[in-house]
């Protein structure tokens, strides 16, 4: 018999209603490998132990009773940027060391209410800030295919939980590629929705036309009814769509016969890892095989996404973290002379280096003078590489390409220059810029360490990504390998 | 594209961060080379594109009715504050 924490939401899902499988039992197992694993990976920064095992027992308590929703008695991690009522929500930062959120993320309410159970909360750059977690206030995570290597971030701590099962499925947010990126680099299958399709409501802000919630999952099938349940209008978010959510797990299975697909060729670029090419290129002969088409579509704006990105996301993050004064809530300095003094050491003591440096690129970038040189220019840009991908969207279905340049990296590899770490995001940050949805799935290995398949879809186009990846991984069984150690 | 110290340390203030020496020295570095990343963008004409804001385009902004829809709960948000006495924020005397 296949071990617990080898099932895929879907089938717990199954083993749940039919009761073969009691909620408390299977969330008693993911608590004890998270005891088992922690102190080696790093990827919860709290464990709700007692919360969990009490959230199971009223799950189990509605499954006798027959209600049958697909994921009453699931248990799933949050990502340590969702608020979650009466719990701490730090968003891996020591500014928020101590806060505990007074409501629940739209996202956490609505999974709640589909009735999963919260295992705990997962680490993470600190707010979202970072591609390999090595920025977060409460230690880096550790990549489970080679712990002397990074998960990737800012989602690495649900990534990482994923991969090592110690969790079927955890939410994640992506704002450059935080959800994708690692995805890629632990294994597992990574979405990213449209832009407005997931409320941020109570998900706590970096990027605010960049950020959007998803998930980290085992499988297309599984982030299908995650998402079905996360997804949807919400008032309390601005720029939430008014759109009905379509039933993704319905469409899976559609023939990919005709599906037309896009090879982006700047994607194939000099930084692309010649053995990272092979296997995507081997997951396109897989999906020609399934009778789509392919042909090559050049975005001629695409390489200037990073430079837009990095205008764009640090000036919308100087201004949402503008709230961390040292008085509401938060971390505050001790004894402060004055006003000024009390906002500047809170902030100075309260954030760390990456964080910091945003602050700052963000307070240039638009500040007297330079408004239009930067800020004006970069949304330009964006507006360029939007338009780029939209032409694109009129000759094929989805686009597809390598999520990551390379395999992930050694811990401590790319923390001298935050250039060359903002250069791994060099193939996801133009999803966020054109609010497409986009997924990650695990194409192959390169020196044991697993390889991602981008998939991008135009807007609200979340359920031809879901078939694709979900025909794809009919034929591939490259998201069930688990790590050494964690099978 | 490079910063100096006086640069770091405006910008500094405008943000309102307190940043040690060692700090300093280390971001004159970084935001010089991020500013070198950024001067990239002049590669592209832009001269007859209009700036994006927002990655929906024609997405209008939602209004509300004007009614009440909160309740209030300030001692449940206070006990994130770090100093509070009787309902009120406390900060260093800023009058005299």
């Amino acid at each position: 018999m296949t071990a617990l924490h080898e099932l895929t939401v879907a089938e717990l899902s199954k083993a749940l209603r039919t009761r073969t499988l009691s909620s408390v039992e299977l969330t008693r197992g993911y608590l004890a490998r998270i005891a088992q694993h922690q102190p080696a990976l790093n990827a919860f920064i709290s464990v709700l132990h007692d919360a969990a095992l009490a959230e199971a027992e009223r799950a189990d308590a509605r499954l006798q009773a027959a209600d049958s929703g697909p994921l009453v008695g699931v248990p799933i991690a949050h990502k340590d940027i969702f608020c979650t009522s009466g719990q701490k929500t730090t968003c891996g930062s020591r500014m928020l060391a101590n806060f505990v959120s007074p409501y629940d993320a739209t996202v956490v309410e609505r999974l709640r209410a589909a009735g999963v159970v919260m295992l705990g909360k997962t680490n993470m750059d600190e707010f979202a800030m970072g591609s390999s977690n090595e920025n977060s206030y409460y230690g880096p995570v550790h990549n489970p295919w080679d712990p002397g290597r990074v998960p990737g971030g800012s989602s690495g701590g649900s990534a990482a939980a994923v991969a090592a099962r110690l969790a079927p499925a955890a939410t994640a947010t992506d704002t450059g590629g935080s959800i994708r990126q690692p995805a890629a680099l632990c294994g597992v299958t990574g979405m990213k929705p449209t832009y407005g399709r997931v409320s941020r409501f109570g998900m706590i802000a970096f990027a605010s036309s960049l950020d959007q919630a998803g998930l980290l999952t085992r499988s297309a099938e599984d982030s299908a009814l995650l998402l079905g349940a996360m997804a949807g209008f919400d008032a309390r978010d601005s720029t939430s769509v008014e759109l009905p959510v379509p039933d993704y797990s319905a469409t899976l299975e559609q023939s990919l016969k005709g599906v037309k697909i896009g090879l982006v060729k700047e994607f194939f670029d000099s930084g692309l890892d010649g053995e990272n090419e092979q296997r995507i290129r081997a997951a396109l002969e897989v999906l020609r095989e399934q009778g789509a088409t392919l042909r090559e579509v050049s975005l001629p704006n695409l390489p200037l996404s990073v430079p837009t990105y990095y205008v764009v996301a640090p000036a919308e993050c100087s201004s949402n973290l503008a709230r961390f004064d040292g008085v509401r809530y938060g971390y505050r300095c001790d004894s402060p002379r004055d006003l000024l003094d009390l906002y500047r050491r809170s902030r100075g003591e309260g954030f760390g280096a990456e964080v910091k440096r945003r602050i700052m690129t963000g307070t240039y970038v638009l500040s007297a003078g330079y408004y239009d040189a930067y800020y004006l220019k970069a949304q330009r840009v964006r507006a360029l590489i939007s338009a780029d991908f939209e032409r694109a969207f009129h000759e094929v279905d989805v686009l597809i390409g390598p999520t990551t340049p390379t395999p992930a990296f050694e811990l401590g590899a790319k923390t001298a220059d935050p250039v060359t770490m903002y250069l791994n995001d060099i193939y996801t940050i133009g999803a966020n810029l054109a609010g497409l949805p986009a997924i990650s799935v695990p194409c192959g290995f390169v020196q044991g360490l697993p390889v991602g398949l981008q998939i991008i879809g135009p807007h609200f186009g979340e359920p031809k990504l879901f078939n694709v990846a979900h025909r794809y991984q009919l034929e591939t069984d490259w998201h069930r390998r688990a790590p050494a150690g964690f099978a | 594209m490079s910063l100096n110290r006086q640069d770091i340390d405006k910008i500094a203030q405008l943000a309102r961060l307190a940043l040690t020496e060692s700090e300093v020295s280390v971001y004159v570095e970084n935001l010089s080379r991020i500013m070198t990343l950024v001067a990239e963008l002049e590669r592209a004409d832009t001269s007859q594109v209009e700036p994006m804001a927002h990655p929906l385009p024609g997405q209008r902004q939602r209004l509300r009715a004007d009614a009440v829809s909160e309740t209030d709960q300030h001692q449940l948000y206070q006990r994130n504050a770090p100093q509070v006495e009787a309902g009120l924020y406390l900060v260093p005397r800023v009058i005299e």
